[in-house]
């Protein structure tokens, strides 16, 4: 797990915008949901989630609030604002938008 | 521990203990679990330390956080802390100093509108030298020259203001009518000179500064077009000119009034066409310099009719035209590039010192830095850090410098040589603090991060390598250029001490010991109009002098040496193979006891007698000896016949006296001429008196003063000085460089001495180990002392060795300010080796008897 993650400058930004923005959830949370969702193909050393975290705060696109969990412990919940919306939007626009291209450009057939 | 910290904390405790409890549910024990969550989540403390660094970013309040720990830092080291400011703010203070000095003079243009355009014009004299202008000339240039908008002759003018309040004698100029036309300036209040009123016996009016206007007349505007008293004359006030007029080239005057010469030119001999005038014209726009030369050369060399030139003025060496702040300059730059040279090199050592200082720090930092690294820090962090401690430090020093510049600028004031022009613009200059301040800062923290790159490597070890192995080279590179440097300063200041003194031992001429010198005026023309009744004061003061008590005798001359006085005349011997030949010579009008009283020798012949005050036959003249060697190689000169000034008898040569330095010590042997004040061709007023006295000079002034008004009371005294004084204030200016030089080359020896300390003894700290190794392995002391000696001597033998080849190279710029030395003189070049290397070994000393005593047992333990 403390391999360094191959994900491509910017990327775990991204991702951690999309799980954010099902609703408010801590970090702990996003680490376990980004292994899950990505069938641990997505390897984040969990420590560097934070930093991330931290940074998308003060960018303004994350904002968090202390909260309770079902198992009655304080934790730093974080949900996305509306600049983190729009952020995502067109982030997720321009991806879509990459990886179509890329995906075109690999499965061109080979002139005879 | 902060909010954010207890916050930060309690986020990635709560992750953690998440996992755990994730982690004991999958079925691992509760140690295992603990263990495995913490592998997974990877570095905590890097991981708090990128987190702390993001907000960073955030929070300009963090700098303050910054400042605060820097603080802290600096206070544990009070002494690095101190010398470093101190330090910075020689370095930054003397360079803001001197380059505010400097730049109104050299950098600044003239405080006139299109100050560019004002040109000054000398008449050529023989070999080019400029020498003053004749109206004659002027008068001509007036009307034949296109090139100027407007020109202008001035002389200097020294009326009496006489009224209500008390006399006083004012200084200020005689100008053409488009004097302040030249300049650019118009009165503030009333009108400027009108060109019809610049005519012989035209109506007195006068212009007047702002500050005589408020000092005398109380700021009151109904002064224009009242009259005041000059000189027993009555003077109507024309204009009054704007607050902060600076006049260059008269800056003491305060008041002006037109020059009134015969336009007519009624004779080719008299004051019109006498060399004693300076001359201004402003350039029309769109012509340049070189056209106007061009014009006036045409202008010289093709005389016209209507202007028909005095022998003594023909124009044929043409004209020298340069702009007047080159002008104004001329004289003091040498000096101020000078100083300005000694500066640099001494904010070049102030920066090496405080290279040298931080380097010192930052290695006994380097455990600290390495600890934050280990701990997460990341370099960009350590960099901020230092860069926060540099920042506080150059405040500091910044702060220093400042009351520093303002302590130095008040010196620089008060030493300052008289004459040097435009003092008064002598301000702080704060572009130039805040270059020095900047340079300063910038060197002190690129070099105090060197630690910080280097330690921010991986490889702990690798990394304390390196930076010992940079330290070694910088520290090297250091002591090198300290000792260069200062040998450039120190010789450079050498050899202005040893010009001074070679100055000194120069012999005048005459003998200033004793001698009490002040001008008596005849200011009341009404009671005593004409010259005979001048005479006859001037007698009669004299004889009253030479009764007061003490006074071993006394006379009158119309100049004296080194008083700033320059009255040169063209003379003609009967045995001139070209009746053009003008041999310019200092006039001097004397009562015959001048010569007892400077004590210049008689070399041939006999001097001016009482008897030939009144000898109307003919005229007898004395000349000096550098004279009578130029004209007369081979001939006897007595009783040869010479004419000065206008036409009219031979003039008989009637004894040789020896030479007298009239306008400095430095220059060569000037030609001169004497004759008896009442045989000159007009009564000079004022007169200048020298009194020998038996006992000091100076005490003598109020009794000689009041002699002269035992006379008559209105007439003033002004002026007085010994001898001796004006002697050393004609050296006044190689004083003032020199004063500077030595301040400059003691601070600089006092900096390189200190850091020729901290570099080497920082250097044998480092070392300690390799000399603990090396006595464990039997070597003795003294094969120790000289094992360090050797490399701190060896180090100040390169710096001086460039450092001499420095000094070469840039005491070419002080040539103009020697005198009597080569700027390669050997004496002055040893002796500073031999004191740099005494320092050197001095600062070696300490260090090597440290290292001579290092025990190798404490060395092994500290392994």
């Amino acid at each position: 797990m403390t391999s360094k993650s191959d994900l491509p400058q910017g990327t775990l930004d991204l991702l951690i915008m999309k799980i954010v923005a099902l609703g408010p959830v801590h970090g702990y949370a996003i680490a376990q949901r980004l292994q899950q969702v990505s069938r641990e193909v997505v390897q984040v050393p969990q420590g560097s989630l934070y930093p991330a975290l931290h940074r998308l705060e003060n960018r303004g696109l994350l904002a968090a609030d202390w909260k309770e969990t079902d198992t009655g412990r304080e934790a730093k919940f974080y949900r996305l604002t509306r600049r983190g919306r729009a952020q995502l939007e067109a982030e997720t626009a321009s991806w879509a938008r990459l990886t179509e291209a890329i995906g075109v450009i690999l499965n061109l057939r080979e002139a005879k | 521990m902060s909010r954010y910290e207890s916050r930060l904390e309690k986020e990635l405790r709560f992750h953690i203990e998440q996992r755990t409890a994730d982690l004991i549910a999958s079925g691992h024990d509760a140690a295992e679990a603990k263990r495995l969550a913490r592998i997974e989540f990877g570095g905590l403390e890097q991981a708090k330390e990128q987190c702390r660094d993001v907000r960073r970013t955030r929070w300009p309040g963090d700098l303050w956080r910054d400042a605060l720990y820097g603080m802290r830092t600096l206070r544990q080291k009070p002494g690095f802390t101190l010398v470093s400011a101190l330090t910075l703010a020689l370095g930054i203070g003397a360079s803001t100093a001197i380059f505010s000095a400097v730049n109104p003079l050299l950098f600044e243009p003239l405080p006139y509108s299109k100050a560019s355009r004002i040109m000054t014009i000398w008449y050529g004299g023989a070999g080019g030298a400029p020498i003053p202008q004749t109206f004659g000339t002027f008068r001509e240039l007036q009307s034949r020259s296109h090139s100027f908008e407007a020109i202008a002759v001035m002389k200097p003018w020294q009326p009496s203001l006489t009224g209500r309040a008390e006399p006083e004698r004012l200084d200020g100029q005689r100008v053409s009518a488009a004097y302040f036309r030249v300049l650019g300036v118009t009165p503030a209040l009333g009108r400027d000179f009108d060109p019809a009123d610049d005519r012989l016996n035209g109506p007195d009016v006068a212009v007047i500064s702002d500050t005589l206007w408020k000092r005398r007349f109380a700021g009151d505007p109904a002064i224009v077009g009242r009259e005041i008293t000059l000189d027993d004359s009555l003077y109507q006030v024309a204009g009054i000119l704007p607050r902060g007029f600076e006049n260059v080239l008269a800056p003491e005057a305060e008041i002006w009034s037109l020059l009134q010469y015969d336009a007519s030119l009624p004779s080719p001999e008299g004051r019109e066409w006498g060399h004693h005038l300076r001359m201004i014209g402003r350039l029309r726009a769109g012509g340049g310099v070189d056209q106007a030369r061009r014009e006036l050369d045409q202008i010289a060399r093709t005389p016209v009719p209507e202007f028909a030139r005095s022998p003594i003025a023909t124009m044929g060496q043409g004209l020298i035209v340069n702009p007047l702040r080159e002008d104004v300059v001329r004289a003091v730059k040498p000096a101020l590039l000078a100083v300005v040279g000694a500066v640099i090199l001494l904010l070049a050592i102030a920066c090496v010192n405080v290279t040298n200082l931080l380097l010192a720090r930052g290695a006994q930092r380097r455990g600290e830095f390495a600890m934050r690294i280990a701990l997460g820090a990341r370099r960009g962090r350590l960099i901020r850090q230092l860069l926060t401690e540099s920042v506080l430090l150059s405040l500091g020093g910044g702060a220093l410098g400042l009351l520093v510049a303002r302590i130095c600028v008040r010196v620089l004031i008060a030493l300052s040589p008289p004459g040097l022009p435009r003092i008064g613009e002598i301000v702080i200059n704060a572009p130039v603090f805040a270059f020095a301040f900047a340079i300063s800062a910038c060197i002190g923290s690129a070099v105090g991060m060197i630690p910080a790159l280097a330690a921010a490597n991986n490889d702990l070890y690798q990394a304390s390598r390196r930076v010992t192995a940079v330290h070694r080279r910088t520290r090297r590179a250091l002591v090198v250029a300290e000792v260069a440097l200062s040998l450039m300063l120190s010789v450079s200041a050498g050899l202005l001490l040893r010009s001074l003194q070679r100055l000194f031992s120069v012999a005048p001429g005459f003998d200033s010991s004793q001698v009490l010198t002040m001008q008596v005026q005849i200011a009341t023309f009404s009671r005593l109009r004409g010259a005979d009744a001048q005479h006859r004061f001037f007698d009669q003061a004299l004889d009253a002098v030479r009764r007061v008590p003490g006074v071993v005798t006394a006379a009158f001359t119309s100049q004296l040496p080194l008083s700033g006085d320059s009255d040169s005349y063209g003379g003609h011997f009967e045995n001139d193979n070209d009746p053009h030949d003008d041999h310019l010579a200092f006039r001097y009008a004397v009562t015959p006891d001048y010569f007892k009283a400077m004590r210049i020798p008689l070399l041939r012949g006999r001097l001016l007698e009482q008897r030939d005050m009144l000898s109307a036959e003919f005229r007898p003249v004395l000349i000096n000896e550098a004279f009578a060697k130029r004209k007369f190689p081979t001939q006897n000169p007595i009783g040869q016949r010479v004419r000065f000034g206008p036409e009219r008898p031979w003039d008989v040569i009637v004894g040789v006296v020896g030479d007298v330095k009239q306008v400095s010590l430095a220059i060569g042997e000037s030609n001169a001429f004497y004759v008896a004040t009442d045989q000159w061709l007009w009564a000079d007023n004022p007169l200048w008196l020298v009194v020998k006295t038996r006992g000091d000079a100076a005490s003598f002034a109020s009794a000689v003063r009041s002699a002269i008004w035992s006379v008559d009371k209105d007439q003033p005294v002004v002026r007085v000085s010994t001898m001796d004084a004006l002697v050393s204030a004609s050296a006044a200016q190689r004083r003032f460089a020199m004063i500077l030089f030595e301040a400059f080359a003691l601070i600089a020896l006092l900096l390189a001495a200190t850091g020729l300390y901290g570099v080497l003894s920082g250097n044998v700290a480092e070392r300690t180990r390799e000399i603990g190794v090396r006595s464990a392995l039997g070597a003795s002391r003294a094969e120790i002392l000289a094992l360090v000696f050797r490399e701190g001597m060896t180090l100040t033998a390169l710096g001086i060795a460039i450092g001499l080849a420095g000094a070469a190279a840039a005491t070419q710029a002080l040539v103009s300010m020697l005198f009597g030395i080569s700027r390669l003189d050997p004496i002055t070049y040893l002796g500073v080796i031999a004191l740099l290397a005494l320092i050197s070994a001095a600062a070696c000393w300490t260090p090597v008897w440290r290292a001579a005593r290092v025990d190798p047992s404490i060395t092994l333990r500290a392994e």
